[in-house]
């Protein structure tokens, strides 16, 4: 049976020499966390499952920079490593690739434009493209939204893009579908409401899209301790979680979060 | 001088990162000739069945030729695939052939590709498993798996609604459905194991 997985985020800063891993607090506060491919060794070492970087820089010249994180990053961790952050184009993605990335993370690029999840995955296989979404909830119901029962009361959630900055219209569950069929291989499901209020995942969220697909997906946003962890893996069949604070800043690191998942009988590789 | 067979799919920076760790010096080959002094030989493979074949064909003679010669031998994922005859992938495409048996599709019910870590059950123990005990994860992502006819090629197995051929061996080659060089520090112990086999 496949193990859940605990996924490290670093998000990466590439406007500064070498990159830097940094984390913000609903946009404010931006901490500074460490170097990505020396935090990406040691949470290998610590026994992370996967590592996914996310580029928030804004910047052209981030290219080369991340280039040369990933190849340092795939030259000490040998687990998968998921690549994303204003790719969009398969010339782009094939970059990132050859620098020694397993999957590409598209959000923004795949709702302007939806055949880039096909044209990559057309080329690399399913198994690369992980389709990111940030989902935000929204209680004004609409006619042909698809509606999930939370205790806040019956909700829709909204797509957003340019890293929530701006909204779509876009249902994300639809979205979460037309993605499969597209040839997404997974699903990375942040949830805005939750993302840094370190309130623990977005249960029904998680729940209704991990139903609702026959892809992984990955929980993020607001995870703070093991106890979230073990909520999303209890409460709903997400196949990973993701968390960035709890592991950069918090007393956690990954291997006692997956003994403390172990010994509450969650299937983790210890 | 170990080779990773390079065919033209996908890129091999992990693999040859992941010998590299564990002290193998890998060289990259793309010229079938070039296989001719190797130690031992990785066969890497992504990507479909028939495409990895057809990339591969130009390569089978000399890899044939090492194996024949004792040259220990890793198939990795579709790598492990294309030793066999066919594959529902791509019919009517002609595998290697080393292995008996075909290559079919996980059942229907299940997640698809199989994408994740998942445990071995050792089936028979082999050098290449050294320092592996049963219910140790690795990495998988795939959506078709060997079945050979003469089960005991078979060392390890998993569970994917099914049980799943995760690596087989027979002589000196070995080849496992899992990604060892994504696996962590038990994929590196295989690939470990992997060196220490070569005859240098």
């Amino acid at each position: 049976m496949l193990a859940r997985r605990i996924i490290p985020c670093l998000d990466c800063d590439l406007q500064v020499p070498g990159g830097r891993v940094v984390k913000g607090i609903e946009f404010k506060q931006i901490r500074y966390a460490g170097v990505p491919w020396e935090l990406a060794a040691k949470y290998y070492e610590d026994g992370a499952d996967e590592i996914v970087f996310l580029d928030i820089t804004a910047s052209h010249e981030r290219r080369e920079t991340m280039t040369s994180v990933i190849k340092k990053t795939s030259e000490s961790a040998f687990v998968p490593l998921a690549v994303g952050g204003g790719i969009k184009s398969v010339e782009e993605a094939r970059v990132v690739f050859n620098a020694g990335a397993d999957k590409i993370t598209v959000n923004t690029s795949a709702l302007k434009r939806p055949e880039l999840i096909s044209e990559i995955s057309d080329k690399y296989g399913n198994q690369a493209v992980v389709l990111a979404i940030d989902a935000k909830r929204r209680y004004e119901l609409e006619e042909g939204r698809e509606v999930v029962e939370t205790p806040e009361g019956p909700c829709w959630f909204e797509c957003s893009f340019y890293g929530g900055r701006e909204f779509t219209g876009i249902d994300a569950i639809a979205w979460a579908r037309k993605a499969v069929t597209l040839g997404a291989g997974e699903i990375l499901l942040t949830s805005m409401d939750r993302d840094g209020t370190y309130d623990g995942f977005d249960i029904p969220l998680t729940g209704a899209v991990a139903k609702r697909v026959r892809i992984p997906v990955i929980a993020s946003g607001g995870c703070a301790s093991p106890e979230h962890m073990l909520e999303v893996f209890q409460k709903t069949d997400a196949s990973a979680a993701l968390a960035a604070s709890i592991f950069h800043f918090g007393e956690w690191n990954i291997r006692n979060v997956k003994t403390y998942l172990k010994e509450r009988g969650v299937n983790v590789r210890i | 001088m170990i080779a990773i067979v390079d065919y033209g799919m996908g890129n091999l920076f992990s693999i040859y990162n992941a010998l590299d760790r564990v002290g193998a010096g890998p060289r990259i080959v793309r010229d079938p000739e070039a296989l001719s002094g190797a130690d031992a030989i990785v066969v890497p493979g992504v990507g479909a069945f028939g495409s990895c074949m057809d990339q591969l064909r130009r390569f089978e003679a000399s890899l044939r030729q090492a194996l024949d010669e004792g040259v220990p031998m890793l198939g990795i994922c579709v790598g492990m695939q294309v030793l066999f005859e066919e594959s529902e992938e791509s019919p009517g495409v002609k595998g290697l052939g080393w292995i008996a048996g075909n290559v079919v599709r996980l059942p229907e019910g299940v997640m698809i590709p199989q994408m994740g870590w998942n445990s071995l059950t050792i089936k028979r123990h082999v050098e290449m498993l050294d320092g592996i005990s049963d219910g140790d994860m690795f990495y998988f992502v795939h959506s078709y798996y060997g079945q050979p006819i003469d089960q005991s090629v078979i060392a390890a197995t998993t569970e994917h609604g099914i049980e799943v051929t995760a690596a087989v061996a027979k002589d000196n080659l070995f080849a496992t459905q899992f990604h060892p060089e994504k696996s962590g520090a038990k994929g590196l112990k295989i690939l470990e194991n992997f060196v220490r086999s070569t005859r240098c």
